[in-house]
């Protein structure tokens, strides 16, 4: 939880009068809150953390820490499927909650999200 | 080096531990306070990679683990409630409370959902009037201005369904908790790279001072946290003890103005219990008194919660950097990931399970492996 990721801002737009983009962590795209770093611009990079950008990183750094946290699993860590997760790590079987969701239907993996 | 080729640039990594090798003339004994930097430790070996005379200690920064059972009771016992949406990190699910966890609430009918954001629980709210959206809003500096802009945005679109349970702890007043306890052995901090890069380094140089300990801002992958080795050995070796960042692509002096802001309209300086630790004056926030409907524990009641901490789990000894997790008694044999004492086996950040997942069970390495110049 505590694994901020770096991201590019993909496009940018004010909701409920807040500053919000659409950030691409190495295929998983999200919506991240801009306010805490407001004059971030598209095509720039930041290190986010649950949703929110807290710090402008240069390209080429963050190209490096992507590459590196896909090889070590962080992304999967990071947006994939926390319930599967927890059944996995607990030897259980997860149900699906009263959102109605399936729980392996939750997130979405970087490898899903490219292809 | 067993581990070296793993390194995103080997040539680079191999030189900053000759560095380390050469500069080490005495024992010290560094802490690494993020759990995240823990992982990266134990993954890639960089203990062993070490000469003999640093020594990492693992320090207290995993928000999951230093959270108290009295607050996971609390969660537990809001999440059960029918008319309750419980929304949460997904690192939360397996943290074992008295007598279950979030993961057995939700597979008992309870409505718990997992977020990437504070902001997509607020959406949950908006989306669900008739219903109560509470938010386990738990985590370092790193966390606590996300959980703050969260309830910002409820008062400001007048959400009234939606609050905080709020178990927010900050890093500075833990390290001085750590130097005034009469068994610490830390000599150097290696500090949280991404709660400076909220907080920048204001804090420390009072603490680097009063306790005459190098402090170290550093990132959290292996050629970073080599170079925040390098940097405080040398300065130990100096007999200096300044506040140094180590990570500047990610921190500034300042940190981030903004959100620290935030930080002092939404939440106030509290006293926190902090997991197996204690209780550490000023090491936390709530929320301040003009956002006090906001929060869960107000709006439910949940006063009445007994707790039981399982009398075989040493996880505070381990987030102290007293203990070693292999060197606990119940470490992979009562106490497993499938079936947890503590918060420390099974957080993503827990040095329980850091020792657990890359097999660190005790044994010494060979020379061989140990060598740098192998």
């Amino acid at each position: 939880m505590c694994l901020a990721v770096p991201g590019k801002v993909l496009d940018i737009e004010e909701r409920d009068g807040t500053r919000m983009a659409t950030v691409d962590f190495g295929g998983v795209v999200k919506e991240v809150c801009l306010e805490y770093v407001p004059d971030l611009k598209v095509g720039e990079y930041a290190i986010v953390h649950v949703g929110f950008a807290l710090q402008r990183l240069d390209e080429e750094s963050a190209r490096q820490t992507l590459a590196l946290f896909e090889e070590l699993g962080l992304l999967q860590e990071e947006f994939g499927d926390p319930w599967e997760a927890a059944a996995a790590q607990g030897g259980q079987q997860a149900v699906p909650g009263a959102d109605g969701a399936p729980a392996a239907a939750v997130g979405t993996t970087a490898r899903e999200a490219r292809q | 080096m067993k581990y070296i080729d793993e390194f995103q640039d080997p040539e680079l990594a191999r030189r900053l531990l000759d560095d380390i090798h050469a500069m080490a003339t005495r024992p010290w004994a560094l802490m690494e306070v993020c759990g995240g930097q823990t992982h990266t430790i134990i993954r890639h070996g960089i203990d062993q990679l070490l000469p003999e005379k640093v020594e990492l200690i693992h320090g207290p920064g995993c928000p999951v683990c230093v959270t108290p059972l009295e607050v996971i009771d609390k969660a537990l016992e809001i999440a059960a409630r029918p008319d309750v949406i419980f929304c949460s990190f997904g690192d939360m699910l397996r943290v074992p409370g008295t007598d279950r966890d979030l993961f057995r609430v939700r597979s008992e009918g309870g409505d718990v959902r997992v977020v990437y954001s504070p902001l997509d629980a607020l959406k949950t709210a908006q989306q669900n009037p008739d219903r109560e959206v509470v938010f386990f809003g738990i985590g370092f500096e790193t966390t606590a201005p996300p959980n703050a802009m969260t309830v910002y945005q409820a008062r400001k679109l007048g959400i009234r369904n939606f609050s905080l349970l709020v178990s927010h702890v900050r890093v500075p007043p833990a390290i001085e908790a750590i130097m005034t306890s009469p068994s610490c052995r830390v000599q150097a901090f290696l500090a949280a790279g991404h709660v400076c890069s909220v907080m920048g380094t204001a804090e420390y140089p009072a603490l680097a001072e009063r306790f005459q300990v190098p402090i170290v801002v550093t990132g959290f992958e292996p050629l970073d946290i080599l170079e925040g080795i390098r940097r405080t050995v040398g300065q130990l070796e100096r007999g200096e003890h300044t506040v140094d960042n180590a990570y500047p692509r990610a921190v500034r002096a300042e940190g981030n103005p903004a959100a620290q802001a935030m930080l002092a309209d939404v939440f106030e300086v509290t006293d926190r219990s902090w997991r197996g630790i204690g209780t550490i004056p000023a090491s936390g926030w709530r929320l301040s008194e003009r956002y006090r409907e906001y929060d869960a524990e107000h709006r439910f009641s949940v006063e009445n919660i007994t707790t039981r901490e399982p009398a075989a789990c040493r996880s505070g000894e381990v987030l102290q950097g007293l203990l070693k997790p292999h060197e606990c008694e119940a470490f992979g044999t009562t106490c497993t990931p499938r079936t947890p004492l503590g918060a420390t086996m099974v957080s993503s950040e827990g040095a329980c399970a850091a020792y657990y997942l890359y097999r660190r069970l005790g044994t010494t390495p060979t020379p061989q492996e140990a060598s740098p110049v192998a």
